[in-house]
């Protein structure tokens, strides 16, 4: 648990976590919902219970000049990025208003305008790009991060450790979030790491690597924070294991049958947003009846996007041949 | 006009870019302080110094995907690679993410970026270093793929690769890097999709693209002893492709050989046979020929390699059998 003063942290700012994740919580569940009446189709990753990492990191940068890319499990970074939750569920739609006109889906959330560049379908795949995004934060001596985020089944591909090595070599800003939400698909990720802190990883190229709470969205902003601030002044890259837990399975077609419901159930005994919720309540900081007020807000927000990609037109035919080539 | 080798075409091309551009950069292994393994980029870091050519661990994904990353916000890498064999270690990179980034984000990005090295057979390298890989990246809808012959064709091809705004395959070769040939000495670029002709004739068409070039017109200098007026087409440009200049020559010889180093199976070489089978159906006075590298991986022996690849003796053979005069 962050050990800050809650109060000090100011009202606003916990407010806005507080609704960043139910938005995120609410969005994914209607999501879900639309899965199944087939309104969404393909792979569709969901991010319920891992909230507080997007959120709590994404609300560490500026992104009017630090980026974000993450895999395919994307929305709630998407929607952390300030992306509209309507756009976004159009695009879950596949609707001409989505944030990839419907070409992307589920896995390719893009909106370059607020430096969220997608949204990657294969397993580590973008880390190398991310490592490149801050390569040109470097070149042009800016003074902005990148977060890459990735899960615990990332973490063993080449390509997150060629870009380990190579960040730091050439001394890039980049901060190398690992979301373990301990499975990689279906599989504990104890039964194929050779360690089990993830965080250790880094030592082999002489990049700091620390685990953090990923429940705790206070405990994910400082350490990012923190990072960030390092990064910024030294090109120091860093390596967070942020531990975490998703609520639903690795995809919708995911019946979970590798864990037990009692784990399931202690998880969602530390849920994040309850646990902020909790301990604003605890200091003064939020009335029960103020909590109510703003997850019917958030529902409706839900409840909206689902109405703008429901009323929004199909990618028109000869759309297909656009957007190939600039 | 000055006569160079087709090494210090490519040299020129990249030297004034990177004069001309801030953001253009070299990286790749051995670019910098070994000068290039080819000698290709021979000078380059004494002129424009670390920042902007980069030596790289041996690590293809990680530094190709850090190119791509570094093309997706604004800057316009040149990624050699040390020959396109080794660019299969970067293959996800390049295939996942250069050729698809601005199709799944809506266009909302853009991939200026030049992949380049020498492709195709050399000599004495055995199977993994023999590989002519044009079919594999000509497969994929959103690269741009080329293969000029000559250094006139080279340097002007170069600077259009480097000042496009998408994916560019750039395709050399060890055998072509000493040959010479006039340059113009004022700039000049040469746009893709203009195939070019090496020698008028009226006979019967070549199709050729990339270093088999010269032997397809020694081909042609022993049909003509033979009294057999060869046409001969550079293609340059694989993808885009100039059909309209092969059908043109087509429609003027009715004969068609089509020659291409790389296996035949799916590959630019059967490719265009098609095409000319199909748009040039009543055209034809015979059915178009393919001389290709024969279906087995490149063994060492010498005389064995030669047999397995295109030849003069193969292509004037191909022509003389779409002419009957065998």
């Amino acid at each position: 648990m962050s050990e800050r003063n809650l109060k000090d942290r100011g009202l606003d700012f916990l407010m806005g976590l507080l609704t960043s994740m139910l938005s995120i919580r609410f969005v994914e569940e209607k999501a879900a919902q639309m899965y199944g009446l087939r309104k969404i189709g393909g792979f569709c990753h969901l991010y319920i219970g891992q909230e507080a990492v997007g959120v709590g990191a994404i609300a560490a940068l500026d992104l009017t000049k630090d980026y974000v890319l993450t895999a395919y499990r994307d929305h709630g970074h998407a929607m952390a990025c300030g992306m509209e939750p309507g756009v976004m569920m159009a695009e879950l739609f596949g609707k001409e208003t989505g944030c990839s006109k419907g070409k992307g889906g589920s896995m390719h959330m893009f909106d370059a305008d607020r430096h969220m560049l997608g949204g990657n379908g294969i397993v580590g795949g973008h880390i190398p790009v991310a490592t490149g995004v801050a390569f040109k934060i470097k070149y042009n001596a800016e003074d902005g991060v990148v977060l890459c985020f990735f899960g615990d089944g990332a973490i063993h591909q080449g390509a997150f450790h060629e870009s380990l090595n190579l960040a730091k070599i050439w001394n890039l800003p980049v901060i190398y979030i690992c979301e373990n939400n301990q499975y990689g698909m279906g599989t504990d990720f104890r039964r194929v790491s050779s360690v089990h802190d993830l965080s250790s990883m880094g030592a082999a190229y002489g990049i700091d690597g620390r685990q953090v709470d990923g429940m705790d969205v206070l405990a994910v902003f400082d350490a990012v924070k923190a990072a960030a601030e390092k990064a910024r002044v030294s090109g120091e890259p860093a390596l967070l294991e942020i531990q975490t837990y998703r609520y639903k399975g690795h995809s919708m077609s995911d019946p979970g049958k590798y864990r037990t419901r009692e784990e399931l159930d202690a998880y969602r005994q530390q849920d994040p947003i309850l646990l902020l919720k909790n301990r604003m309540m605890a200091e003064g900081l939020l009335t029960e009846s103020e909590y109510e007020a703003l997850q019917a807000a958030q529902r409706k927000v839900a409840e909206d996007a689902v109405a703008f990609a429901e009323a929004s037109p199909e990618p028109a035919l000869e759309t297909l041949y656009e957007d190939i080539f600039a | 006009m000055a006569i160079i080798t087709y090494r210090e075409a490519i040299r020129q091309a990249m030297d004034e870019e990177m004069a001309r551009d801030a953001s253009v950069f070299l990286m790749g292994e051995e670019v910098a302080q070994y000068n290039g393994a080819y000698k290709v980029s021979q000078g380059l870091l004494e002129k424009y110094g670390p920042k902007r050519v980069l030596d790289t661990p041996i690590t293809e994904e990680g530094f190709t995907g850090i190119g791509i990353g570094a093309a997706m916000v604004g800057l316009r890498p040149i990624v050699e690679w040390m020959t396109l064999n080794f660019s299969l270690m970067a293959f996800d990179q390049v295939i996942s993410n250069a050729a698809k980034m601005r199709y799944m984000s809506g266009g909302q990005v853009k991939m200026p970026i030049v992949f380049r090295g020498p492709n195709g057979p050399a000599e004495f390298l055995a199977a993994q270093h023999s590989q002519a890989l044009q079919s594999i990246y000509a497969h994929f809808p959103g690269l741009k793929v080329v293969a000029p012959a000559t250094p006139h064709d080279a340097k002007g091809m170069l600077k259009t690769a480097i000042r496009d705004d998408n994916p560019v395959i750039f395709l050399e070769a060890e055998m072509l890097y000493g040959t010479t040939g006039e340059v113009p000495e004022e700039e000049y670029l040469i746009p893709f999709g203009q195939a070019d002709i090496k020698r008028p004739g009226k006979d019967v068409t070549l199709v050729v693209h990339g270093k088999p070039l010269r032997m397809v017109l020694e081909a042609a200098k022993t049909l003509e002893g033979m009294g057999i007026d060869a046409e001969v087409v550079d293609l340059r440009s694989i993808r885009p492709l100039d059909e309209a200049s092969i059908y043109r020559s087509v429609g003027t010889t009715n004969r068609c050989v089509v020659v291409d180093e790389s296996w035949p199976f799916a590959s630019v070489g059967s490719h265009v046979a098609w095409l000319v089978s199909k748009n040039c159906f009543d055209l034809l006075d015979a059915p178009v020929e393919l001389v290709s590298s024969e279906e087995v991986p490149m063994p060492y022996n010498h005389r064995l390699e030669l047999a397995v690849q295109p030849s003069v003796d193969k292509i004037v053979a191909a022509a003389k059998r779409v002419l009957y005069k065998v």
